[in-house]
């Protein structure tokens, strides 16, 4: 279209993991000197399909051309061969390596760290990147990082990007910076990728959307002749809604009281300093901060798994009776009648078992009920039921391994037992990473309706827009302090962009 | 330019899980196909027929009711173990100590021989000994889940470590308490007042230990799939950060299912010594802290799975064994018939797991 | 104290030899990601093939040409601990087995091929003691420089080893090179940590794995050769090698992951495996050797301990250490 000429074409790319069918004849066309955004609910097969042409994945079925010459990509390498580079949305890097090693790992010929350091350095001038090359990647930051992926595709004179959702860890100032450099790079002659859920990111960046619907492709647009509702409606495939409901707090009491909380990390870092906030029952408290400002370790010294180094945290119970929760650990916490629902970042890792079965990943919660020696799974299977049938949990069955599950399925199945708890307190963090708009909506409903229920929840959340409709109170951390606590209802945008970015804010509390 | 790429022929494919009975099939064609292969080897060393072989073997493990009922002694022994240690490595926690838990179980057993024998009734050297040898195991199975728990020491390594220290233990005390001087043995203890060794159960010199396994077997069974401890241990050897998030003290869970792992290995030892042999030495153990290694594994740490691994290997051990004796070979000749099939055992998990898919025929040629 | 030191420590490197050969292979191999627990069968190989090709060229009735007479059991060695290598590939590469259990299996099987080959060598020439002797090929490969004998105290601590002693060293320190100068080494590390990445970043994980895999255990394999030929001086008697290879594993958490400080450390480990000969005893109180015997492990324990407790990003065993991959895993 518009006398462009693709860099790619896919033909009928079939590509089945066991039993499920992961992309099923697609056919797809990148074009030079555009930015395409691949749009899609998960499990649409997104990832996958780019996954093939970075040679993770082999396809079944089907043909891939690049630059109009059929081509086997057999592995990343052939990938590279061909000039098509990955940033994934779990970054391909080694930890205990510099930038500039892992940036040159695969190249052939002699290894000169020197020479590839200059090269590196010159990308990063060109296109205005900020990394030290000698820099080990376990101390950087998540957009450091991201910037060393970049430059790994720059340096390897890729001519076809693909980016997996390359803002989710971004702040609103950083993703505007990477959507200058992929302008850049587009008007440069370069074909890119984006697979992302925002749709405001699509709307500002890309020329062209296709959109895939559980692994088939449903067609494309270009970006400026359509809008945002006509785009969702076609991934999901009917029409939806998108307003987030916010209802006013019913009789608010204070819940939790943090106080001059203080925490540093294994290494010593301040990562809290003298943190202190009231989170009100009926009531939803965001926070908002730029990824590892604190936001994981308050949430966690909260829920007892965290050492502090002073302050406390106090439960505040309905007749005002206040009880220290530091120092107590996560079952001395729940004993005292108190509980905390905690969502954490890292859903498979921390929070639910790959490899057991909805069935026993409910009993973690339940197990240590009764005097029995041994565990009773009835109600877990009970329970497992009731979240599968309340919350839509697509399974094949109760007695499936939760990792067969897709991302937006393990999320409920985990809110859905922390719900079941019926807690007095909800922590949740990056509660809809990686979800799409539906699955998304269907959280946000399950909060709002704990909320509605007198629960305290604190929520954690990386797309400011979400915080700001979702939210009652707004509380901005920055490098470890409290930046500021503003009212979700007023609040805009730029100022809790502002305040997320700007050290030693002014404290004003709403 | 690059050159011309090419599907590969086949690549491989990860199963969405096989139902159980074809997966037990795979396993019992592959230890068909290591059986066929051992017996091949056999030929080719000893140039009997093939047949025989299997013959011997078979004479070797049931030819005759003593045969049986050492074989079925041996199983016991071997299943023991590897149910002490399956509860480590539902853990993932990787205990390879059961070698030195056994033998400081034998060697405390031992020492109440030796020492109680002529100052206490029968009965109490025996209470003495029980009590003694599942605390010296369970000792040793502590001091690695210790350094685990508290400072993720290498777990594989300290056990391996721990069994060298058992090891130069027991070398220590068979020269303190060698007979007669200079011998380098214990030779049999007590054998005129037969104090300290285990009752005899309804007259066989062989059940004591064979009712044992099989109420260990029970127990580890039940102990693993229906109790709160057991789903403790599977939840941290899943994923230790979830175990922390619900509360559960992954400390406390590693250093009590390594008291339970060395406790049941301390028995072994008092089995062993007590029971069996009658005596102590460094090789009493005789590698059947790494075999059950294996031998839990195969079972995909089921202990009622274990019965039929431990059986397999003891019988060829036991039959292999009879080959060497018959035809003049060295003993180690089984370790290579175990090996064969161990080999053959793991490598077989692969077609469980995956399937390979191999390229289809197009009707035309890709080549370009 | 001198004439204890000039006996002492010439011994120790002899001892040490060995360990320095099987840590060297075993840090190849675990910078692969591949933990190879089956190193102790596979130095038995090593050394059986090397005293199987010895025995039969020895037998042969020709006259014993210096040269093959070395290169003959190298040759062996070398192609016998490959196929070791191989087998350990190919399951846990290839078919992604539990590394831990292939390598137990490996161990149980090579030191079972070691005693049984042994053993039947042992037969075939019918000697009165359980071993078999291969002096005049020993007699080649323990040759130590020609005027190391000139040199006084000097020269016997620092030049009277074979041939087999310093290659020890020198690939010790060639590996060293490799795995933190070149790009070779720098794919390798990558591949232990994450094969992940290393396979998106282009690098062939499983020819990575299988190289670093088999040349460990051809490496290791010689530190066999090394203790038949010339520490026991080419006599083979079963299970004489004894736990060295799990020794040899142990060191290389002992030196974490660095081949060069191996060199030293695997010293250090011969100085305290013969200590106990050094310890006055007394002639009553001969169980007390038992006890000193003791000391390398209780010292590789308490080292394991203390770098745990110390515990350094960088001195971490590689990341994915242990660990199958495939690449298509969800």
């Amino acid at each position: 279209m518009d006398g462009k000429t693709a860099a790619v074409t896919l033909k009928n790319i079939t590509k089945t993991f066991g039993s499920t069918v992961a992309n099923d004849k697609v056919s797809l066309e990148i074009n030079k000197g555009e930015i395409l955004s691949l749009l899609g609910e998960n499990g649409s097969g997104k990832t996958t399909l780019m996954n093939m042409l970075s040679g993770i994945y082999f396809p079944d079925e089907g043909q891939i051309f690049i630059n109009g010459k059929e081509e086997v990509i057999r592995s990343p390498k052939d990938a590279f061969d061909l000039g098509i580079g990955m940033v994934h949305q779990h970054f391909k890097l080694i930890d205990v390596l510099t930038a500039t090693e892992n940036i040159i790992l695969g190249l052939k010929g002699k290894l000169n760290i020197k020479a590839a350091t200059k090269k590196i350095q010159e990308i990063c001038d060109k296109y205005g990147f900020e990394i030290d090359p000698n820099q080990k990647i376990y101390d950087m930051t998540v957009s450091q990082k991201q910037t060393v992926e970049i430059v790994k595709v720059l340096y390897r004179g890729a001519d076809i990007l693909i980016l997996d959702e390359p803002t989710a860890v971004l702040t609103p100032q950083e993703t505007e910076k990477l959507f200058a450099v992929l302008r850049k790079m587009r008007d440069d002659g370069k074909a890119i990728v984006i697979i992302t859920h925002k749709m405001h990111e699509v709307e500002s960046l890309s020329d062209r959307v296709a959109v895939l619907r559980k692994g088939a492709y449903v067609g494309d647009m270009v970006t400026k002749e359509t809008n945002v509702t006509e785009m969702t409606n076609m991934m999901v495939g009917r029409s939806v809604t998108l307003n987030i409901e916010r209802p006013d707090p019913v009789d608010p009491k204070p819940r939790i009281e943090v106080k001059n909380l203080t925490v540093r990390n294994e290494e010593g870092v301040v990562k809290l300093e003298d943190v202190s906030f009231t989170a009100n029952s009926g009531e939803i408290l965001g926070i908002a901060g730029i990824s590892g400002c604190g936001q994981k370790e308050l949430l966690e010294a909260i829920a007892g798994l965290q050492v502090t180094e002073s302050g406390h945290v106090y439960y505040i119970e309905d007749n005002g009776e206040k009880e220290e929760l530091l120092g107590k650990d996560p079952l001395a916490i729940a004993e005292m009648g108190v509980t905390l629902s905690f969502v954490p970042e890292d859903r498979l890792g921390m929070g639910l078992l790959g490899n057991m079965d909805l069935t026993d990943n409910m009993l973690l919660r339940s197990f240590r009920k009764g005097h029995s020696l041994f565990t009773d799974k009835k109600e877990p299977k009970h329970l497992a039921e009731k979240v599968v049938d309340d919350l839509e949990v697509v399974t094949p069955s109760i007695s499936t391994p939760v990792r067969k599950l897709s991302g937006g399925n393990v999320q409920k199945v985990l809110v859905g037992r922390e719900i079941a708890a019926a807690p007095k307190v909800l922590l949740t963090a990056y509660a809809v990473r990686g979800l799409d708009i539906n699955s998304s909506y269907a959280i946000y409903d399950l909060i709002n309706q704990q909320k509605k229920e007198g629960v305290a929840v604190i929520f954690v959340g990386e797309d400011l827009d979400v915080l700001l409709e979702l939210s009652d109170r707004i509380l901005v951390l920055c490098g470890g302090k409290v930046n500021g606590i503003l009212d979700g209802r007023t609040a805009d945008k730029n100022e809790v962009g502002m305040l997320m970015t700007r050290m030693g804010g002014t404290q004003d509390n709403a | 330019m690059h050159e011309k790429h090419r599907e590969p022929l086949f690549h491989i494919v990860k199963r969405d899980g096989l139902p159980w009975y074809r997966s037990l099939m795979i396993r019992f064609v592959a230890i068909l196909i290591a059986l066929v292969f051992c017996g091949i080897i056999t030929t080719i060393t000893t140039g009997i027929n093939p047949l025989e072989v299997y013959g011997t073997m078979i004479t070797g493990a049931f030819g005759t009711s003593r045969k049986i009922w050492i074989t079925l002694q041996n199983i016991s022994i071997l299943l023991l173990i590897s149910l002490a240690l399956t509860p480590a490595f539902r853990m993932r926690f990787w205990n390879i100590g059961g070698e030195g838990q056994v033998l400081i179980g034998g060697l405390t057993a031992a020492a109440c021989m030796i020492c109680l024998g002529n100052k206490l009734p029968n009965a109490l050297v025996i209470l003495c000994m029980i009590i003694t040898s599942i605390a010296a195991g369970a000792v040793w199975g502590f001091i690695p889940a210790f350094f685990k728990a508290k400072w993720n020491t290498n777990e594989t390594l300290s056990t391996l470590m721990m069994n060298y220290i058992a090891t130069q233990l027991v070398a220590f005390y068979t020269v303190v308490w060698e007979v007669p001087k200079g011998s380098g043995k214990i030779g049999i203890i007590n054998q005129d007042s037969n104090i300290g060794w285990l009752p005899q159960v309804f007259g066989s010199k062989y059940l004591l230990s064979i009712i044992v396994a099989v109420v260990i077997t029970i127990f580890m069974w039940i102990y693993l799939y229906y109790s709160k401890q057991g789903y403790e241990i599977s939840v941290v050897g899943e994923s230790e950060k979830t175990a922390r998030y619900v509360g559960i003290k992954v400390e406390k869970v590693i250093i009590r299912t390594m008291l339970l792992s060395g406790a049941i290995c301390g028995l072994v030892g008092l089995l062993l010594v007590g029971f069996i042999n009658h005596t102590v030495t460094t090789t009493i153990a005789g590698g059947q802290g790494f075999t059950a290694v294996l031998v839990s594994w195969m079972s995909k740490f089921n202990p009622l799975s274990m019965i039929f691994s431990s059986s397999l290997i003891i019988f060829m051990n036991r039959g292999a064994g009879e080959i060497s004796t018959n035809f003049g070979l060295n003993q180690s000749f089984a370790d290579i018939l175990t090996g064969i099939i161990l080999f053959f055992i793991i490598g077989c998990e692969f077609f469980i797991s995956y399937k390979l898919s191999f390229r289809k025929k197009k009707g035309k040629e890709e080549e370009a | 104290m001198f004439g204890f030191l000039m006996n002492f420590i010439p011994r120790a490197v002899v001892q040490g030899i060995p360990l320095l050969y099987g840590s060297t292979g075993e840090i190849i191999t675990q910078k692969s990601g591949n933990l190879n627990l089956g190193i102790p069968g596979v130095m038995y190989v090593g050394a059986i093939s090397g005293v199987i090709g010895a025995f039969f060229y020895e037998n042969s009735g020709a006259a014993i040409n210096p040269f093959l007479a070395v290169l003959i059991p190298l040759l062996c060695c070398l192609i016998g601990s490959l196929l070791m290598g191989l087998l350990y590939c190919f399951l846990t590469v290839s078919l992604r087995a539990n590394q831990n259990v292939t390598g137990l299996a490996l161990t149980t099987f090579g030191v079972g091929f070691g005693n049984f080959f042994g053993g039947s060598l042992i037969k075939l020439v019918n000697s009165d003691v359980p071993s078999i002797a291969l002096s005049t090929t020993s007699s080649y490969f323990s040759k130590s420089l020609p005027f190391a004998s000139k040199l006084g105290g000097f020269g016997k601590i620092f030049f009277s080893y074979s041939f087999l002693a310093y290659l020890a060293i020198i690939i010790a320190f060639v590996a060293s090179y490799v795995l933190n100068r070149t790009r070779a080494g720098l794919h390798l590390r990558a591949v232990g940590e994450n094969p992940n990445t290393a396979d998106a970043a282009g690098i062939n994980v499983t020819k990575y794995k299988y190289v670093a895999t088999c040349v460990g255990c051809m490496i290791a394999g010689l530190g066999g050769l090394y203790y038949v030929m010339d520490y026991a001086c080419g006599v083979w008697s079963n299970d004489a090698f004894g736990d060295r290879g799990w020794l040899a594993i142990a060191l290389v958490i002992f030196t974490i992951w660095r081949p060069n400080l191996s060199v030293l450390a695997s010293f250090l480990f011969g100085g305290l495996y013969i200590l106990y000969l050094y310890i006055p005893t007394g002639m009553d109180h001969m169980e007390y050797q038992e006890i000193y015997k003791m000391i390398p492990y209780v010292v590789t324990l308490v080292v394991l301990v203390i770098t745990s407790m110390r515990s350094k990003r960088e001195n971490q065993p590689p990341a994915s250490l242990g660990l199958p991959y495939f690449r298509e895993e969800r």
